[in-house]
């Protein structure tokens, strides 16, 4: 389980967020500058709110009131963003194994689940971009992550590339048991994946949806 | 100086500016990368004064390096006196030659290093620490890899100003034949008295086979670092 609490300013608005999100995809959903990327960089420890706190489970990742703020080396959290930021000096086995720590689940099931066994020598820059988003996404699965964030992995990808990536995240849903935090703003992509949406505006969760009533409503883009 | 000049000297001037520079370039690497690295920090505060002050052999007149480094380093200086008390005093000495061509290369190894570090994208240091890599391991797998140019341009620039320093060393530990006698100032003492410019282009010569061979490394090095990225 994890709950989040955390009041910050970011740019021109002040992030003041309290949610919590259990097993399986929870999306947060909203407009551009709504402050859902500020969420997850708080939440892995690249950026640090004014107060507040952020648990996982049992482990406090961030509370200044008890002088508490793991370093994000030691957050144990798999990390993908909208760029998929592999290491362009390795190749992609490298890139694989550079935080590689197998515990749940293998080197093999990882490079199986996510199609991976072509690519291992390849170079990052050989890449399309739909195949840089699966590496990325089994390198942050086999750092062994007590949680995955993903922010608009798909974005940078064309509609036939999504399609194509899409179907993966539903394998890492449905056949590992790592809880998401999904941060998106298409309805589409929510729709499929997520279990709750929280739907946010500057900087505040304005609503809880399931995905089919998220998907029906015209605001929020 | 100019009776004995025979191949003998011609290489022992070679070897101890050679010895010089390699050891001037040793010593300022090492504290080039953490300055780098630290005036590469997005939001540093006082980077203007910080990057200034590291600078300031560049622009100073190497005389007066020279001069600070005599009041720092020698005998009677703060340093100088309580490494002398040890019986490693440095004035004089082809260390203290060593000393003043690392100061004076310091700012030439500096500059390249840190703009490689600028140029890398953040997030890549940000995915590494997510992947759990601590700031030293991000430092050996990450960002100093991907510097390797910079630090190749860095390393070069630097032995090569080492090489031709003249005002600090001549100020700082004088030119003394085989101890701190190094190319320039050898080249410089040759061209003084009449006799002495065929011995001197030997030298003048020596100085730019080293120096051609010097930038030939550089490049062969950077490309195959090109060629390693892009295959």
């Amino acid at each position: 389980m994890l709950d989040v609490k955390i009041k910050g300013a970011v740019g021109s608005f002040v992030l003041d967020v309290d949610f919590q999100a259990g097993i399986g995809v929870t999306a947060l959903a909203g407009p551009s500058g709504a402050g859902k990327s500020s969420i997850l960089r708080a939440i892995a420890g690249l950026w640090q709110p004014d107060e507040g706190h952020v648990r996982i489970g049992e482990t406090v990742l961030f509370d200044p009131a008890s002088g508490i703020n793991l370093p994000t080396h030691k957050r144990k959290l798999g990390v993908v963003f909208q760029n998929a930021l592999l290491f362009p000096h390795m190749n992609v086995a490298r890139n694989l194994a550079y935080g590689c720590v197998e515990k749940n689940w293998t080197w093999d099931a990882v490079i199986g689940l996510l199609d991976l066994g072509g690519l291992l020598e390849r170079r990052p820059f050989t890449l399309s971009g739909g195949e840089a988003q699966r590496v990325a996404l089994g390198r942050a699965l086999l750092s062994n992550p007590a949680m995955l964030l993903l922010d608009e992995p798909l974005t940078g990808l064309d509609d036939p590339r999504r399609d194509q990536v899409l179907p993966y995240l539903e394998r890492i849903r449905d056949d590992t048991d790592v809880p998401i935090i999904y941060v998106s703003h298409h309805k589409d992509e929510i729709k499929r994946l997520a279990d709750l949406v929280f739907v946010m505006d500057a900087g505040r969760v304005v609503a809880e949806r399931t995905p089919n009533e998220y998907a029906l409503e015209r605001t929020g883009q | 100086m100019i009776e004995a000049f025979n191949d003998t000297a011609v290489w022992e001037i070679v070897l101890l500016s050679l010895k010089v520079a390699g050891l001037a370039v040793l010593l300022s690497l090492p504290p080039a990368l953490l300055v780098a690295k630290l005036l590469a920090r997005p939001g540093l505060r006082g980077k203007a004064v910080i990057s200034a002050f590291f600078h300031m052999p560049l622009v100073t007149p190497p005389v007066v390096t020279g001069y600070v480094l005599l009041n720092v380093f020698g005998k009677n200086g703060a340093i100088g006196s309580v490494l002398d008390n040890w019986g490693l005093g440095i004035s004089f000495t082809w260390f203290g030659a060593a000393l003043a061509a690392a100061v004076m290369a310091f700012p030439l190894i500096l500059r390249p290093i840190r703009l490689a570090f600028e140029a890398q994208e953040p997030g890549l240091d940000e995915m590494a620490a997510t992947l759990g890599a601590s700031r030293l391991r991000r430092l050996f797998t990450i960002a100093l890899p991907l510097a390797w140019p910079g630090v190749i341009a860095g390393t070069i620039l630097g032995f090569a100003k080492a090489l031709g320093e003249f005002g600090a060393t001549i100020t700082f530990v004088s030119n003394i034949p085989g101890e701190t006698q190094t190319l320039s100032l050898a080249i410089y003492t040759l061209l003084q008295s009449p006799a002495g410019d065929s011995p001197a282009l030997v030298l003048i010569g020596v100085a730019i086979a080293i120096s051609f061979v010097a930038i030939l490394i550089s490049e062969i090095l950077a490309g195959r670092w090109e060629r390693k990225r892009v295959t």
